[in-house]
């Protein structure tokens, strides 16, 4: 079975390239356009990663990091950040919400694989 | 691998399109003081995503643009800074600047810099005025070149997570196999800090480790920064020492480091410099020069956005469809005469399908007139400040729905309109306190259904048309004879005539005088009609009535001989019996019909398309009065049908453009007729009688 991943982002291009990406890599891939969207789908299934970008409208990712710790099945789920390389404190404040990692934009697809990769082995 | 991005490049600059919409909108709000909190958050998230998504996609003169602004709405949105007016002009002049970019890009043409580079050092300039320190240390991290830190024999690791860390998702076991594929590792893990089996936690993390991290001859040595990109993730979350095997070595590039480092970071940021203008006219020339890259041609595929609910819909009727065709057929299999009730109600059902299957799919197409509104806030606001008048926008019925094609015709009349309101209805603030009015003028854009039309009225409460300058210049041209009585109806009208402006002084908003008739011109093609209402002192009313769509029409089907034509019904006046009496030749060749007051020449439809009529007696035809461009004609036609919509086929996509004719149908009984055009008629029938036909 190939792995699971929930692609969260409001900008649909992003979600688009995201998704391609990785479902060019053989995984498979659920799109939400925002934090609520996302946990709403989280609460009926588990994914084998979680890739949240941060700024959204609705739920930030932040907020769903939060959220998603707090679901029995999410405890030890990866999650990771798109993030831009601004956002220095917003990478310590996702690590205290619960986020595994990040992924500083902009990326390019092959540097989305190989982490999503380190990840997922 | 590598990925063609170019395919999510049109994904991004539409979305990026409305998110210029919304940083314009939400700005604007700020401008006025209506907006909340979340307002400046949203105006800060769509300059932000336009920012990743720009970099991402490789645009990078619109990411290096957008973080500048992005920077200023960060500072303005944590209250680092006030929302002064200066501040959200100059942020208005980016959402243009971004916009010019991203058609750039659409077309896939290099931009032109030269505003862009101006507009951002404006941006510089006022960021740079800052009061606190300078803004973002986060670029400290990329302009520190990191050193390669590399040592011939190994390291020594030691990891001891805290014990929440594996809470963050991070496996300590991937860790390893990462750092397994660096060299050759050996491992001692200390167990000391595991507890009692009873009281183990086992979502904690109670483990330490000892590793040597050793280069082997496959390999080579191994970066440190290798090492420490694979713990990045758990930095804060465990206590972490990274040590060369052989001290030495190590000692000695960490100086180094160290150096290189210090030597950086006195590196100054971007001085902000106003660029002479020499230099910002090499900028453009150059700019100019690279642009004619080629244009990409019909990118204008277009793609619209439909709510989820109008697909649903669309389903959901299709599979009634279906449902009915399957009875239908399993109806006709084994049909007798005792079942043609059913049949006629199966029918029946087919037809209530069908229909409401097109409404769906004509709906798909039909967005708020929102649309079209949305970039008036935005004109009202730069306009009023440049004419110093004091405007209110108001705004009524955006849900208001109409075709993406009429839509997109309709904006520039509109906004011809408008400026007209602002420039020419609405009076100075002075003005408007002398005569007892309101200082803030307001002007009202409105839309509401009316049968199959939409209705749009753009009126202000300004000092009305002034209709004795009006007729005197309509004299002055020669329009009017001086002795002429007009309505006061026809008078306003005269606005809408070819080369007409009353404007003392030309503006460059409006009053060049090649404006309202282009407007009519406009709204007619679309088949619609602009009329105009006013009150001196009060203020002027411009409405526009435009069909929902351009894909169907209200014909009214006309016979001649054999032939069956359509004429849309807005043209039509009216339709008579033909009095023979009534009919006068013109210098004996061209025939007009005494319609009460009016002559109206006659146009006889078997003449112009030379088909076979069932009679030319007039006494025996019918006339049908229809108003074209620039006049009224009387159509003779052998009989009238029915009236009813019908889907217009474009002509010009399955055949080519015919004068006279604006496209065609498929009828009932699977005929084709043509749909009359009456302007391009009116045209021909002149052709074929060369003789002057308007008095």
């Amino acid at each position: 079975m190939s792995k699971s991943i929930l692609a969260v982002d409001d900008s649909t291009s992003m979600r688009q390239m995201v998704a391609f990406t990785l479902k060019g890599a053989g995984y498979q891939v659920t799109e939400a356009a925002d934090g609520q969207q996302a946990l709403d789908i989280a609460k009926t299934r588990g994914f084998d990663l979680v890739l949240s970008d941060v700024n959204m409208p609705v739920m930030d990712g932040i907020a769903l990091i939060k959220q998603l710790r707090t679901l029995p099945n999410y405890k030890f789920t990866p999650i990771l950040m798109l993030t831009t390389e601004a956002g220095t404190s917003k990478k310590m404040e996702g690590k205290s919400a619960g986020a595994t990692g990040w992924i500083v934009k902009p990326f390019n697809p092959d540097q989305l694989l190989n982490t999503v990769k380190r990840v997922l082995g | 691998m590598s990925i063609d991005l170019s395919q999510f490049k049109q994904t991004f600059i539409e979305e990026s399109d409305e998110g210029l919409d919304v940083l314009e909108s939400g700005l604007l709000a700020l401008d006025s003081g209506t907006a909340d909190d979340e307002v400046i958050h949203a105006v800060f998230r769509a300059a932000h995503s336009i920012k990743g998504g720009a970099g991402t996609f490789s645009l990078n003169e619109i990411a290096n643009f957008t973080h500048v602004m992005e920077t200023l709405l960060d500072e303005m949105r944590d209250g680092r800074r006030a929302i002064s007016k200066e501040a959200i002009n100059l942020l208005l002049n980016s959402v243009d600047v971004l916009r010019e970019l991203m058609a750039a890009a659409r077309d896939d043409v290099t931009p032109s810099m030269a505003r862009a580079d101006e507009v951002k050092q404006q941006l510089d300039a006022l960021l740079a005025q800052s009061d606190d320190e300078p803004t973002e240390p986060a670029t400290k991290e990329e302009t520190l070149a990191p050193v390669p830190e590399r040592t011939q024999s190994g390291w020594q690791i030691n990891f001891r997570p805290h014990e929440h860390m594996l809470k963050t998702g991070n496996d300590t076991l991937r860790m390893f196999k990462e750092l397994a594929s660096l060299g050759d590792m050996e491992t001692t893990c200390d167990v000391s800090m595991v507890p009692e089996f009873a009281l183990m936690d086992p979502e904690l993390s109670y483990l330490s480790w000892s590793i040597r991290l050793m280069s082997n001859e496959q390999i080579g040595s191994i970066d440190k920064a290798l090492i420490e990109e694979i713990f990045e993730w758990v930095e804060d979350d465990c206590d972490l020492s990274i040590e060369p095997l052989d001290a030495q070595i190590a000692t000695a590039d960490r100086v180094q480091r160290a150096e290189t480092g210090s030597a950086t970071s006195t590196v100054t940021p971007d001085a902000i410099k106003p660029v002479s203008p020499e230099e910002t006219s090499i900028v453009s020339t150059t700019a100019s020069k690279t642009i004619p890259k080629k244009k990409k041609l019909s990118t204008e595929t277009g793609s619209i956005r439909v709510g989820t609910d109008k697909v649903d819909s669309l389903i959901n009727m299709v599979g009634e469809l279906v449902i009915t065709q399957s009875m239908l057929s399993q109806m006709g299999d084994e049909f007798s005469m005792d079942k043609l009730e059913d049949l006629r109600e199966g029918l029946a059902q087919l037809e209530r399908n069908t229909r409401e299957l097109q409404e769906s799919v004509m709906r798909i197409r039909m967005l708020p007139i929102s649309f079209s509104f949305q970039r008036f806030p935005r004109l009202v606001h730069d306009l009023s400040q440049k004419l110093s008048k004091k405007i209110e926008l108001k705004m009524t019925g955006e849900q208001t729905e109409l075709d993406k094609t009429v839509m997109e015709k309709i904006g520039d009349p509109m906004v011809h309109l408008v400026r007209n309101s602002l420039d020419h209805g609405i009076e100075l603030p002075e003005v408007r306190r002398a005569a007892g009015k309101d200082e803030i003028g307001i002007i009202n854009l409105n839309a509401y259904h009316q049968g199959g039309f939409i209705i749009i009225e753009i009126s202000d409460d300004g000092a009305g048309l002034p209709k004795d300058k009006l007729l005197a210049k309509a004299i002055e041209k020669g329009l009017v004879s001086p002795d002429e009585e007009l309505a006061d109806e026809k008078i306003y009208d005269l606005i809408f005539h070819p080369g007409f402006s009353t404007a003392d002084q030309v503006s460059d908003i409006s009053g060049r005088g090649v404006g309202m008739d282009v407007v009519r011109k406009n709204i007619k093609e679309l088949g619609g009609k602009v009329g105009v209402s006013t009150e001196p002192g009060k203020g002027t009313t411009f409405t526009i009535r435009l069909p929902l769509t351009l894909a169907i029409l209200d014909g009214q089907l006309v016979r001649v001989g054999n032939e069956t034509y359509i004429i849309p019904l807005v043209s039509i006046i009216e339709s008579l019996e033909i009095e023979t009496s009534n009919i006068n030749s013109i210098a004996g060749m061209t025939e007009v019909y005494k319609m009460r007051d009016d002559y109206i020449p006659l146009v006889r439809l078997y003449e112009v398309f030379d088909v076979q009529p069932q009679t030319t007696r007039l006494q025996d035809c019918l006339l049908v009065v229809v108003e074209g461009d620039g006049g009224k004609a009387g159509i003779v036609v052998d009989d009238l049908l029915s009236q009813q919509q019908v889907v217009i086929k474009s002509l010009e996509t399955n055949y080519k453009r015919l004068p006279g004719i604006s496209g065609a149908t498929i009828l009932g009984d699977g005929t084709v007729a043509l749909i009359l055009d009456m302007s391009g008629l009116l045209a021909l029938a002149k052709e074929v009688e060369p003789v002057k036909y308007y008095a």
